[in-house]
């Protein structure tokens, strides 16, 4: 176990590694630089600032710089907003942007297994047409439209919920509801069709031939084997809802990570940029990994627990 | 001998999109107390069905018992609510699957799936549940019962695995046990292992057997009856030897000269000609007749009368009709 968690931990930090070396070489080609755009600042001032940052130096002394800030966790302060380190923009930002994540996923997960389950337990009954119907129309809607549209149908016209701000739980109704039903959709169609094809299984039969009840056939037998390629796929479910909070926290005017990420790029606030990237990138790469161990402990064939693993 | 088990006229269908498969057709079978039934025949005739309405384990929809009986200790496992099936699985009849590979649940342990069933059926302890699966583990032949009961199945290879799906089968102590083609999955020298555990097994517990197979070398060691299955009906029974000495229906005899013999160098598998009937339509009269050697007009038209022709001896072919044995006589 130690063996493996260690190997997976160096892939992090190479995966890490690479994700931000390309961020920065990128982020050079972008057109423009922090300061063009504002023609009152004068050639002093300019070079000034730029010597400030650093951005006169040659390109592979800022890398330097730039993973020495990523090994000391200090993105430095931000061009655009003066005041403001990048590190207290992600600390500001980081806990909304988690919060609508989490819940996000959570909501997902559990509604999106409980439909699949119960589609497939009322096989090509009412209930199964119903739910597909549901997940069908989840997977096809992009989360910035069904944000429009609950703004314009329960927050403007109804009336019932606050359209924008992340203030109360109310605030956070419609923007959850918004990201979380793609996945949620993905996961009943993906739990439905996993529970149907486990109910075949023999040991299912088995489970049936010792007498044990429905109830405790599915708990137990069942749901375990169903839900591990929901647990596939729940990494790439999480990056997508990681982007997705880019667009739902603009739309509705959340002051999350994605705003602040945005905005620098906007802004070609390059500590603000290269600081957002690998938070969230190691960020994501920390949750494919808790995935992967989770993976192991649901899936005994998967010898975490011995020497080397997979 | 008390008879465990009495099967009547039982009908089986199951509703497929091409229209109704009739698996089963009338099927008759009884089984005595402590005795090895074997129910052989091709593949599709309808044993698993058979085995499986036993315990009441037809998926329906689509597949439904249509009409008769089975009597298991007198009473009737077709009209039982499904709760009280339920008390009877796993307890008083226990069933041993095709394959080891798949009978097991990949993410429990074995002593989980061993201990379950005692803990839903019998009010014991954990470690009680445990110590008796540990006992059932040493008797079907697997050494550290201990260690094994926190292995996973693929810790386990394909024989073990089969050891370890008896062991859960006899949890319980039933008195019937069904085995579904329980070494067609195996390898030869694995097979005859378990077989021998089986027979060392009915000698411990008295348990009555029902042993689903293809392959008539296995019944020869082991079965003490045999009912021989074709096109969802008994066509024949009969204890092992009047089976293998004198089967008297023709697709007995043919099943039999398909068995390769060890004793006669060289002689080789003759399968029998054709396949059989489908079973969405299935013929009026006998449903061997298209590929019986000695089919006769009347065979076509109406199904043999049941012949008993010894006490344990029973056949469903005409030629045991007076004037076909007449005919026979005058013309060889
Ligand atoms: N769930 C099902 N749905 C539709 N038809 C089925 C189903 N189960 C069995 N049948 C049909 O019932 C018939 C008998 O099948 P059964 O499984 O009893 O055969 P078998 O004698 O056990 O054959 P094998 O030796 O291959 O196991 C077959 O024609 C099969 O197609
Ligand atoms: S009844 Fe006729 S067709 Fe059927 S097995 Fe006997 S002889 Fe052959
Ligand atoms: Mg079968």
């Amino acid at each position: 176990m130690a063996k493996y968690i260690l190997k997976r931990f160096i892939y992090m930090i190479v995966t890490v590694f690479i994700i931000a070396t390309l961020t920065f070489f990128l982020m050079n080609l972008l057109p423009g630089s922090p300061f063009n755009e504002e023609r009152t600042t004068n050639e002093a001032v300019q070079r000034n600032l730029e010597a400030h940052y650093h951005l006169d130096e040659p390109l592979v002394v800022q890398y330097v710089l730039y993973l020495k800030s990523i090994v000391t966790l200090d993105f430095g302060p931000s061009i655009k907003q003066p005041t403001e380190t990048v590190n207290s923009l992600l600390g500001r930002g980081f806990p909304i942007s988690a919060e609508l994540g989490i819940w996000t996923i959570l909501i997902a997960l559990i509604s999106g297994v409980a439909l699949g389950v119960f589609a497939a337990l009322k096989h090509n009954g009412v209930i199964d047409y119903i739910a597909m119907t549901i997940a069908v129309l989840g997977i096809s809607i992009p989360n910035f439209v069904l944000a429009t549209l609950l703004i314009q149908q329960l927050a403007v016209n109804l009336g019932v919920l606050p359209a924008a701000t992340w203030s109360s739980p109310q605030h956070m109704v419609l923007p959850i509801v918004a990201l979380a039903t793609g996945p949620m959709a993905i996961i009943a169609r993906l739990t439905r069709s996993s529970m149907l094809e486990t109910l075949t299984q023999d040991y299912i039969k088995m489970a049936r031939a010792k007498g044990l009840s429905p109830a405790k056939i599915i708990v137990k037998h069942a749901l375990k084997n169903a839900l591990m390629p929901v647990v596939t796929i729940l990494g790439t479910l999480l990056a997508g809802v990681l982007t997705g909070t880019f667009v739902i926290e603009k739309i509705f005017a959340i002051p999350g990570m994605g705003k602040y990420f945005v905005e620098g790029i906007n802004q070609r606030d390059y500590p603000v940029i290269m600081g957002t990237t690998v938070f969230y990138s190691a960020f994501l790469v920390l949750m494919l990994f808790l995935v992967d161990i989770a993976y192991g402990i649901l899936d005994p064939r998967i010898k975490l627990h011995k020497e080397g693993g997979k | 001998m008390e008879k465990i088990l009495d099967i009547r006229d039982l009908h089986v269908s199951f509703k497929t999109f091409g229209g109704e498969v009739q698996a089963v057709r009338g099927v008759n079978l009884e089984l005595y107390r402590g005795e090895t039934l074997a129910i052989v025949g091709e593949s599709g005739c309808g044993k698993s069905v058979t085995a499986n309405s036993i315990m009441r384990l037809i998926p329906t929809p689509p597949g439904e018992i249509k009409d008769g009986s089975i009597l298991f200790k007198g009473q009737d496992m077709t009209q039982l609510s499904d709760k009280e099936v339920r008390k009877i699985r796993g307890v008083d009849i226990s069933m041993i699957f095709q394959d080891p590979m798949t009978a097991l649940n990949p993410t429990l342990t074995v002593g989980d799936q061993l201990t379950e069933g005692l803990r839903q059926h019998r009010s014991i302890s954990r470690k009680e549940a445990d110590k008796q699966a540990m006992e059932m583990l040493t008797l079907v032949g697997i050494p550290n019962p201990v260690e094994r009961m926190k292995q996973y199945p693929h810790e386990f290879s394909g024989g073990m695995r089969q050891r370890i799906v008896i062991a859960m089968a006899l949890i319980c102590d039933p008195e019937l046990l069904i085995a579904d083609e329980p070494t067609t999955a195996l390898d030869v020298t694995i097979q005859a292992q378990i077989l021998q555990l089986f027979q060392k097994i009915q000698k411990q517990t008295g348990v009555s057997i029902i042993l689903i197979t293809h392959d008539l070398g296995v019944v020869a060691k082991i079965a003490d009856r045999i009912a021989v299955m074709y096109a969802g009906k008994v066509i024949e029974t009969g204890t092992r030897k009047e089976i293998f000495y004198t089967p008297q229906h023709p697709y007995t005899r043919g099943l039999l000269h398909s068995v390769p013999r060890l004793d006669q160098k060289g002689e080789k598998l003759i399968p029998i000609d054709g396949t059989p009937p489908d079973l969405f339509s299935p013929p009026e009269g006998c449903p061997f007749a298209a590929r019986c050697p000695m089919a006769m007009e009347v065979c076509t038209k109406v199904y043999p009368f049941h012949s008993k022709l010894s006490r344990t001896h029973d056949v469903d072919c005409w030629l045991q009709d007076e004037r076909a044995k007449k005919y026979m006589a005058s013309t060889y």
